[in-house]
């Protein structure tokens, strides 16, 4: 758009003698053709594009719950061990008891490893997706 | 406490700092964009800090160590939840609700459901949850300089805050916000980090737990005071007491009598309004009512059925809540794209697990150090009270100096992001969004909740922002979660999860306000009520909309594709451009894709 702005009202204020050459590009052989045409194949949606979109979501839906119900299976089953199992609360590890180690210290490390786990999926999905769709 | 000069200075320095930064960086601020959403141009890293030295709140800084001195291990679920629910927002939610293009809340849910009556809807949440979050901030303020400054009303620091958060957020909106709340993240860190490495090894140098000569804290005793003390009893509080123990009582009643030389059995003991109780080194100490009482219950987590339902209860609303919290979300749509919001809440996991660890020893050194706040029940002062417990004179006064900084910077960052968020729902959705009415609008988030913090009866910080998270969990978790991987969400079906999980939980909230006027009748579970609401809520969601399948919007498949497909593609369509933008911008994305 930046083209067409350069030319247009600035020469309307003296008669110039010859309109300057002009470039017409209708199509930039550079540009990936088929890359456009699946793109725009997914923009609107045809019945080939709603399937691979679809399955595209799913994938990333499944690993996203996958890591959730890890999460959640090993937080979850803490409350339920400590009210068991009360004579945790016994054992220490290096000086404090083993609830506190669970639940004040190795849960951070172990968040962000997961965290960290996700996103590397996640990416390798998302390019696998893209990589699918520009071949 | 006599009046604390450093720590006051400290506080001014905090003040003045975060005026300036934010000061400097509101000059280039002047678009619609830059007041909402900072133009979308904030790398993953600053963002990252932004976002925790946002969400690192009053409660983080001074309430997880308050709640840990009073209620042992089952407080460490408020830091586990804390940092999980940032990792459920990334599994779930981050990315597709940047790459929705979204710059509200409420304007999310207009993109995805097609409806304007349901962007009012939650319009009306995101104030309700915002305002429910800024209160206990502004009353930690009070409390924060009430501590070191005994003499001043307790609105005073509630007012400071409102002052600095209404000057910077005038002035620059998001744009602003982002640099100071980076800036308080790193400040906090260092004003809970360094205090609690000085005092652990003042703690091991005086030879630990031995050297205090208190109460172990595995032994089944009840922790003993480690000095004589005075304590004065502001509101009226009921004792448990596990060892027998005499004090002094003067100046209120006891047990319904009048004070004086007072023996306390094992049992339940009441203390009126405005008694001084006198200790002497050694005794053991009464615990308010409903907390541990020895030290061996204090360590162990879940000690009844009734403590197994409210700690599942509140890991579920602090797991799902997050995600749900409208000043969080706000700040993920500053990312540039879908992939710079994943890596920012992966950041976010780092330095949020750092800062944790340390709350955490402060509140178990507490525990030896400052008892006496167990009796009071005011153990958010935990944090403020200990550094001259453990280090009197100089040191103790600096180190307490730089915690109070801390705090003060706690409420500073969490309200400009909730006064910004709000403000920008405020201004969008029922003023015209133009910078002048996000002005006005920031103006109306300040003052409200101002006078609402002061005229209600300060609770512990954390449980009422506990609440928070309950409604934040039981009304936008369920919209964001299957509005973003569900393909047949209706809006009717949106509007009834909402309506039904907010409902419950503010019903629980009023009942517990007015319980708290009329004798504490309520059961615990009206503190903590998410493991009843946020599967009522899903549930409503489901069935409503499968019933109202008709209602479908048409381009649901389109703006699905939008939400999920990877950025490189290039679909994200920012709709703040769309509505706010310069005519360029405007006209760039009527042309359809733009791909970076």
């Amino acid at each position: 758009m930046s083209k067409h702005a350069a030319t247009g009202p600035s020469d309307g204020d003296l008669p110039t003698p010859r309109p300057r050459r002009k470039r017409v590009v209708l199509a930039d052989s550079r540009a990936p053709v088929t890359v456009l045409r699946t793109v725009t194949e997914l923009e609107e949606q045809t019945s080939w594009a709603e399937e691979v979109v679809r399955g595209f979501i799913r994938t990333q839906f499944r690993t996203a719950v996958a890591l959730a119900l890890l999460v959640m299976l090993l937080f979850g089953s803490l409350p339920l061990l400590f009210f068991l199992i009360p004579t945790m609360s016994q054992v220490s590890v290096a000086g404090v008891a083993l609830p506190w180690v669970l639940l004040g210290i190795a849960p951070f490390p172990l968040l962000f490893g997961i965290g960290y786990w996700y996103n590397v999926l996640a990416e390798r999905h998302e390019r696998d997706f893209v990589d699918m769709v520009e071949k | 406490m006599e009046l604390n000069a450093w720590a006051m200075a400290g506080i001014l320095l905090v003040g003045l700092a975060t005026f300036s930064i934010g000061f400097r960086s509101s000059r280039l601020a002047n678009t619609t964009q830059d007041f909402l959403v900072a133009r979308r141009t904030v790398r993953s890293r600053r963002n990252a800090a932004a976002i925790s030295g946002e969400y690192l709140s009053a409660a983080s800084f001074l309430g997880i160590a308050g709640l840990v001195l009073k209620d042992g291990a089952d407080a460490l679920w408020y830091p586990i939840g804390f940092t999980a629910g940032y990792l459920l927002l990334m599994l779930f939610v981050a990315a597709p609700l940047r790459r929705s293009g979204a710059y509200t809340l409420p304007d999310f849910c207009e993109a995805r459901l097609g409806s304007a009556g349901m962007r009012k809807l939650a319009a009306v949440f995101v104030i309700f949850i915002g305002i429910l979050y800024l209160v206990p901030q502004l009353q930690g303020a009070g409390l924060t300089i009430h501590q070191v400054l005994p003499g001043a009303p307790v609105w005073v620091g509630a007012a400071v805050v409102s002052g600095v958060v209404f000057v910077n957020v005038f002035g620059g909106g998001m744009r602003a916000i982002t640099v100071v709340q980076a800036f308080q993240y790193w400040l906090k860190l260092f004003a809970i980090a360094a205090p609690t490495f000085v005092m652990v090894a003042l703690f091991f140098g005086d030879g630990g737990v031995r050297g205090a000569g208190v109460t172990g804290l595995t032994d089944p005793m009840p922790p003993r005071f480690p000095a004589d003390v005075v304590i004065t009893v502001e509101t009226p509080v009921v004792l448990t007491v596990t060892e027998p123990v005499t004090l002094t009582a003067t100046g209120g009643r006891v047990d319904g009598a009048l004070g004086g030389r007072v023996y306390w059995g094992a049992g339940q003991h009441t203390v009126g309004e405005g008694t001084e109780l006198r200790f002497t080194a050694g005794s053991p100490v009464p615990v308010v009512q409903g907390a541990p009482p020895d030290n061996l219950s204090w360590l162990r987590p879940v000690s009844g059925a009734g403590d197994l339902f409210t700690t599942y209860s509140l890991i579920v609303a602090l797991f799902l809540g997050t995600m749900g919290l409208p000043h969080v979300l706000v700040r993920f749509y500053t990312n540039p794209d879908g992939r710079a919001a994943r890596r920012t809440t992966l950041h976010v996991l780092m330095l949020l697990g750092l800062f944790y660890l340390f709350p955490i020893m402060l509140g178990a050194l507490s525990r030896l150090y400052v008892p006496e706040l167990l009796v009071t029940g005011k153990t958010d002062a935990a944090v403020l009270a200990l550094p001259m417990k453990i280090a009197p004179g100089l040191l103790g006064e600096i180190l307490g100096a730089v915690t109070a900084a801390g705090a003060f910077a706690a409420f500073l960052s969490t309200s400009s992001g909730l006064v910004v968020s709000v403000a920008g729902v405020l201004s969008t959705d029922v003023f015209k969004g133009k910078v002048r009415d996000f002005r006005f609008a920031t103006f109306i988030a300040v003052a409200v909740p101002f006078v609402i913090a002061w005229s209600l009866r300060p609770t512990d910080i954390t449980l009422s922002v506990g609440l928070s998270f309950a409604l934040a969990a039981s009304t936008f978790c369920p919209l964001l979660l299957l509005g973003i991987w569900w393909r047949k969400i209706t809006w009717v079906g949106a509007a009834a999860g909402m309506l039904l999980g907010g409902g419950l939980v503010l019903a629980a909230l009023v009942a517990n306000i007015v319980s708290g006027y009329t004798g504490g009748w309520a059961p615990a579970f009206f503190q903590q009520p998410a493991l009843v609401t946020v599967p009522a809520a899903f549930l409503a969601v489901l069935i409503m909309s499968k019933a109202t399948q008709s209602q479908l919007p048409l381009d649901a498949n389109r703006i699905r594709m939008r939400m999920h497909a990877p950025d490189r593609l290039g679909f994200i369509r920012d709709r703040d451009i769309a509505r706010f933008g310069a005519a360029e911008d405007r006209a760039r994305l009527a042309n359809g894709r733009h791909r970076r």
